[in-house]
């Protein structure tokens, strides 16, 4: 235990936590919503019923919600703090960015008992939202690719077209269930991580994602 | 279908009008064909008139029909499409100067009488092929009269005014062309890219489409729109799922969960036992078969997205939502993978979590080497 006084960083700003905890909601109403559409459930007891509609209505209205708030802080990283800049997100490509990654890969791999101090997003992690990012997109485009079938010819139809042309909808739709597992697997690490270096860093992690603030040994930049 | 002629040549002279006035055909009759195909062509009723118009002084375009690697199953729709006058006047609008499976003439007979219309009309008939095109080792699979199709092809569709592929197989490649498609089969616009096609999927394809689709190329003198995969968008511009009669059960939430159950005998959502509507584009829900009477998912069975490219890989297993996944057991699906995936992965933690949670680690301090 350190008896050592920590300095109070303001990292995550306003918009980036709204961002986080947007997609957070989105996800967990895409998922649940998304299960009932895969493998719908009989709910209706008459056809005037519209149980599978209001389901969907909601898997489509929290995908507008998450897709704006992916692209806002896709945007937020050209104009927010250094943490939240698009620089943090590829340490690979400078030599200090590439000595901290080899560290956090080095205490993950339990190599080192030296838990590595991080103001904003440690390497590792940046380097996994680039690939759920990239996830992200996928399901982005398949899920709009899919809904937009509904109005053939529309603009959203038409602007997917590239889409359509590379990739049958039954393909779409397995890579769509696919993309789920896979932010599933990304979810379950990212909560694991959060605690662990909550626990080990004593840096505040966790709440720093509702408050903005850290608690690091060294002064901030 | 004594009418197909070898001898049309005669009357090919005559208009559509007079052939169907000679053959009997009522006028009432040729107008209720005029309306019912200004419906299937999509186009509004007040343009039944002008259909009726343009056909009465239209003349017959010649019209060759290629039979490849296919069932014959879409010949076998258009002969046997019940509807009172249409397969009557189908085949009384065209002149079908070869067929291979209703022509009378056979042998070198026939194969000259083919090389005869695609020279005499160069640039004005029809092409119509069935079944798909054997690429590999030089299309060796598939040979009539000692050409291969991919030579009769190039040959007969390049010639075309336009080509009709008819049919998944001539479309996209079909069946012949499923994993691991062993004789490199291919749809007509990629055998031949220079062609002017028209794709009309389906197992089979609807007869009443290949008529709209030929009525629409006599009363405007141009092909129908086009989709991105080639199919007229008169027929193939709508979702099976968005004009199916069941869809209110699928908004509802009511779904056939085993054959026969009671759902099943209500009449509910074929979604849960793998039906492709949602996937496929086709105006079977409206357009129909059998004199309009039925069509697959009225009649209790899902949509199996024949009409669809890569049909049939894409499309199989027919009774489940997704497709398999390579390299897996067929009784594994996507989201059986990915828990076993994501259960992983969190047994991996908690490991991690144990390991970590029994260490002594160092927390960042002055000497920290970070930041």
């Amino acid at each position: 235990m350190s008896d050592r006084c920590k300095f109070k960083q303001y990292v995550w700003e306003l918009p980036l936590r709204w961002f986080h905890w947007i997609n957070v909601l989105a996800i967990v109403l895409l998922s649940g919503t998304g299960f009932l559409i895969g493998h719908p459930v009989t709910l209706g007891s008459t056809p005037s019923d519209y149980a599978m509609g209001w389901i969907r209505l909601i898997h489509f209205v929290a995908a507008y919600a998450f897709t704006v708030s992916v692209a806002s802080r896709v945007v937020w990283s050209f104009i927010g703090n250094e943490h939240a800049s698009w620089r943090a997100f590829f340490p690979m490509f400078s030599a200090k960015g590439r000595e901290k990654l080899r560290h956090m890969i080095r205490y993950y791999t339990l190599q080192t008992h030296q838990v590595p101090e991080t103001v904003g997003h440690n390497p590792l992690a940046t380097t996994a939202y680039f690939a759920l990012f990239l996830v992200y997109l996928g399901m982005i485009l398949t899920g709009f690719a899919m809904y937009a079938t509904h109005a053939p010819g529309g603009v959203m139809f038409r602007s997917l077209g590239f889409m359509y042309s590379h990739f049958s909808l039954q393909g779409m739709r397995l890579a769509h269930h696919f993309g789920m597992w896979l932010i599933f697997g990304f979810v379950i690490n990212h909560i694991y991580s959060a605690w662990l270096m909550d626990i080990k860093e004593h840096g505040g992690e966790i709440s720093s994602m509702f408050s903005g603030y850290k608690f690091t040994v060294k002064k901030g930049e | 279908m004594s009418k197909t002629r070898t001898e049309a040549r005669d009357d090919s002279e005559l208009s559509i009008g007079q052939i169907l006035k000679e053959r009997g055909v009522s006028r009432r009759d040729f107008l209720k064909f005029c309306s019912t195909v200004t419906a299937a062509l999509a186009l509004p009723p007040s343009f039944a008139p002008s259909v009726a118009r343009a056909l009465d002084e239209v003349k017959r375009p010649p019209l060759v029909w290629l039979e490849f690697q296919g069932c014959t199953g879409d010949s076998e729709a258009l002969l046997r499409s019940a509807n009172p006058t249409v397969a009557e006047i189908i085949l009384d609008i065209l002149s079908v100067d070869y067929h291979e499976t209703i022509m009378a003439a056979a042998g070198h007979q026939a194969e000259a009488a083919l090389d005869k219309t695609i020279t005499d009309y160069k640039g004005k008939y029809f092409a119509v092929i069935e079944g798909s095109i054997p690429m590999k080792d030089g299309g060796v699979y598939g040979c009539v009269g000692g050409k291969s199709h991919l030579e009769r092809a190039r040959q007969v569709c390049g010639g075309a005014a336009a080509t009709i592929a008819i049919g998944t197989c001539a479309s996209y490649g079909g069946i012949p062309a499923a994993a691991p498609n062993p004789t490199g089969a291919v749809g007509v616009k990629e055998a031949v890219p220079g062609a002017t096609v028209i794709n009309l999927p389906g197992c089979p394809c609807n007869a009443d489409n290949l008529t709209a689709t030929i009525v629409h190329y006599l009363v405007f003198n141009k092909i129908p729109a086009l989709d991105g995969h080639g199919r007229p968008l008169f027929a193939y511009g709508k979702r099976i799922h968005d004009n199916c009669e069941r869809r209110p059960h699928f908004d509802a939430g009511q779904y056939v969960e085993h054959w026969g159950d009671e759902g099943h005998r209500k009449g509910y959502c074929l979604y849960k036992m793998g039906c492709k509507g949602p996937a496929t584009f086709h105006n079977c829900p409206t357009q129909r078969y059998n004199e309009k009477t039925a069509w697959p998912i009225g009649s209790g069975h899902p949509c199996v997205g024949c009409a669809e490219p890569q049909f049939w890989d894409v499309m199989s297993p027919m009774y489940r939502r997704l497709p398999n996944v390579p390299g897996f057991g067929i009784e594994h699906t996507a989201d059986a993978i990915g828990l076993g995936l994501a259960a992983g992965a969190a047994g991996a933690f908690v490991v991690h979590g144990a390991l970590s949670a029994m260490r002594k680690d160092k927390e960042p301090g002055e000497d920290a080497k970070e930041d």
